[in-house]
């Protein structure tokens, strides 16, 4: 894998100029620093690199394509909006990249068990399969209401062989089963935790965005194979920021390309109706790492929503805190309103169901498009499909919270 | 010497270990616990450890973690905290060391935590999310106002790492009994004996043993040389109080 001399690769404490870190006790540093020098080995041994790109290609389905959205563009009458269809994979997400990587370093590692924690359950039936794949022992932790919501990725963790550990305290969300996850991986040294987008402590965010930079390599030469060059514009749905950094990763050091990140902008901007950590949060420290975050006037971690599940988080990968102080990315965000019309545009003109999470980029290039010339081209990563998210748009249109946008 | 080095050292000239109640601010409830430290105060507690609450404390077991939450929805934070503890500056006899998370710390503003928190008579304090390589600014800041910065090491803690923190720290260091978090355990893991023996070779301090305590048999258990000058208990004191019992039968226990 090459990789920029500029950026991505953190200092030795772990930062990202300031953000990033290791803000953890000693119990867990010890098992991070066990998991930094594994991991070097790791990326300097061809074999293993080897084995990660083989599976990308059979067992994944990469590469994957970039496609250009001839109608949508048309309708919209400006730039040319491709996007890299990261809803192809394996599983139908980005998230597979990642735990193929984790779960084939937790094998190099002599690791039996990998545990993760999930949300909406995407990162819980990746590393599910993955863990299948490998002969790993596998444990999900899943906050109780998540469970309920989300049952069909329950039952798809549990076919691919998984225990989903239901986390019974507090908001019984996703916060908890990380606070679950971690108690059970401290105390067990044969665990490997695989961690589902590019934050925490290091070196998870550097871990996540090698294995996701597959993303950016790929649709880089793609572009330059199709159009003969770069795209103007690279835009990515950020969460926790894994498959924007993925993107990005390959367009860093292309200083005419501009990248764009787009957040959650949930209701509005008001305190605890967004996730919107970069456009509206400020530094702190949560969950391990230094970056922006959304905090209410104590230091306690905020309130954050979103239409959707795989955007709801209350901090942001490292990296992109650095990348958005240097003004090498900017960071914006959108409604659910847009992400939705996004949604259906999608769908209804190119025959491509996005997931909630990808429309949030999609919808940010639909605004710029129009204002731009038609020999532009604006990459949008669409990091994953849609079907897990049809239900819930079925119910908001059926309980009118929501209406289709005619054709 | 510093003063929660000296509290432990009196207890252990008279022949016993020094007890560390650890109790979350806010606990029982908002109108119990002043009463409930004040009464920990008076039968026996060498230092008392005050948990600032943190949404997301990730070193601590589930009874700490709950006792966390319960405080946060009833309003309680450090700025309330460090105010109490000056309204009652002088009436506490302990030694007094706040435990809690990073974040609310730097909300805080560090400069300001330390000026306030000397103003409240506090010892020490406890920031487990806060590892050697970090804690400069912090340590720099307690420093200056007589405050100590107290290690937390444990089982998979290197030797190396221990020395790291060994050459600058004052006060006493703060063993955990088993790998990973805070919570009530039946027995001491049998690492434990190794720890401490690791932990009395590196620091020249009196340690701290924490993290599952509930009876003196659990000691009784180790060898000679791998007791700790001093008890914490969490998780054990915090369910019993929930239940309605006391501090001070909890105490009793120990002595
Ligand atoms: C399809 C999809 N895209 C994006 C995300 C957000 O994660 P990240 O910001 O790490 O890419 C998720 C998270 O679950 C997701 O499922």
């Amino acid at each position: 894998m090459s990789q920029s001399a500029r950026y991505g690769i953190p200092d030795s404490r772990g930062f990202f100029g300031a953000y990033g870190g290791q803000y953890v006790p000693e119990a867990i540093k010890a098992r991070l620093d066990e998991l930094s020098r594994a991991l070097d080995a790791a990326l300097e041994d061809t074999s293993f690199q080897r084995e990660l790109e083989s599976l990308f290609v059979h067992y994944t389905g990469r590469p994957s394509p970039v496609f250009h959205c001839a109608n949508l563009s048309e309708r919209l009458g400006g730039a040319q909006i491709w996007l890299k269809r990261e809803d192809l994979n394996h599983l139908g997400a980005h998230k597979i990249n990642n735990t193929l990587g984790q779960c084939l370093l937790a094998r190099r590692m002599g690791k039996k068990r990998v545990i993760a924690e999930t949300g909406a359950g995407q990162h819980g039936v990746a590393t599910a399969a993955s863990a299948a794949l490998m002969g790993l022992e596998c444990t999900i932790c899943m906050g109780e209401v998540d469970i309920e919501r989300q049952h069909l990725n329950v039952i798809r963790m549990e076919m691919l062989g998984a225990r989903v550990l239901p986390a019974t305290s507090g908001q019984r969300t996703l916060k908890e089963a990380v606070d679950e996850a971690l108690a059970l991986w401290i105390s067990d040294p044969d665990m490997f935790y695989v961690l589902g987008s590019a934050v925490g402590p290091h070196p998870y965010p550097y871990m996540v965005r090698r294995f996701q930079s597959v993303i950016g390599r790929e649709a880089r030469a793609q572009m330059l194979e199709e159009l003969g060059r770069l795209p103007d514009v690279c835009l990515a749905c950020v969460g926790g920021g894994s498959n924007a950094i993925g993107l990005f990763a390959g367009f860093l050091d292309d200083a005419d390309v501009r990248l764009v990140g787009v957040e959650p902008g949930g209701r509005g901007t008001a305190y605890g109706e967004h996730a919107a950590s970069l456009c509206l949060g400020e530094p702190g420290v949560l969950h391990g790492f230094h970056s922006y975050m959304i905090k209410d006037a104590n230091g306690e971690a905020g309130c954050v929503y979103s239409i959707s599940a795989g955007l709801d988080y209350p901090s942001v990968g490292p990296e992109h805190a650095q990348l958005k102080d240097q003004g090498r990315a900017e960071y914006v965000s959108v409604t659910d309103q847009e992400a939705l019309e996004a949604f259906f545009a999608l769908s209804r003109h190119e025959g491509v169901i996005p997931a909630l999470e990808s429309s949030h980029a999609l919808a940010q290039a639909m605004k710029m498009a129009p204002g731009m010339s038609g020999d532009k081209a604006l990459l949008v990563s669409l990091s994953g499909r849609g079907d897990k998210d049809v239900a819930q748009v079925a119910e908001m249109l059926r309980e009118h919270k929501i209406r289709q946008p005619e054709v | 010497m510093h003063i929660l080095e000296e509290k432990i050292r009196k207890a252990t000239a008279a022949g016993r270990p020094a007890l560390i109640p650890f109790l979350t601010a806010g606990f029982p409830d908002r109108a119990l616990f002043w009463p409930t430290l004040m009464e920990l105060d008076e039968n026996g507690a060498d230092i008392i450890e005050i948990g600032v609450p943190f949404s997301d404390p990730v070193a601590d077991g589930p009874v700490v973690e709950e006792a966390s939450r319960r405080a946060l929805s009833d309003g309680v934070n450090l700025r309330d905290i460090l105010r109490e503890l000056v309204e009652r500056r002088g009436l506490i006899k302990a030694g007094v060391v706040l435990m809690g998370y990073l974040n609310p710390f730097l909300q805080y503003g560090l400069e300001n935590l330390a000026r306030d928190a000397e103003k409240g008579g506090v010892h020490g304090l406890i920031v487990p999310d806060l590892p050697f390589e970090e804690s400069a600014p912090l340590r720099a800041a307690l420093k200056e106002r007589g405050i100590a910065l107290i290690p937390l090491v444990g089982p998979n803690t290197g030797t190396e790492r221990m020395l790291l923190y060994a050459a600058d720290s004052q006060g006493y260091a703060y063993v955990v009994s088993v790998m990973g978090i805070t919570g009530e355990r039946a027995d001491l893991a049998p690492q434990v004996a190794a720890t401490m023996s690791r932990a009395r070779a590196a620091f020249s301090l009196p340690l701290a043993l924490g993290f599952g305590l509930r009876e003196p048999a659990q000691l009784a258990a180790l060898p000679p040389e791998a007791r700790p000058d001093a008890v914490v208990f969490g998780s054990a004191l915090l369910k019993h109080l929930d239940n309605g019992g006391s501090a001070e039968e909890f105490l009793a226990r120990w002595k």
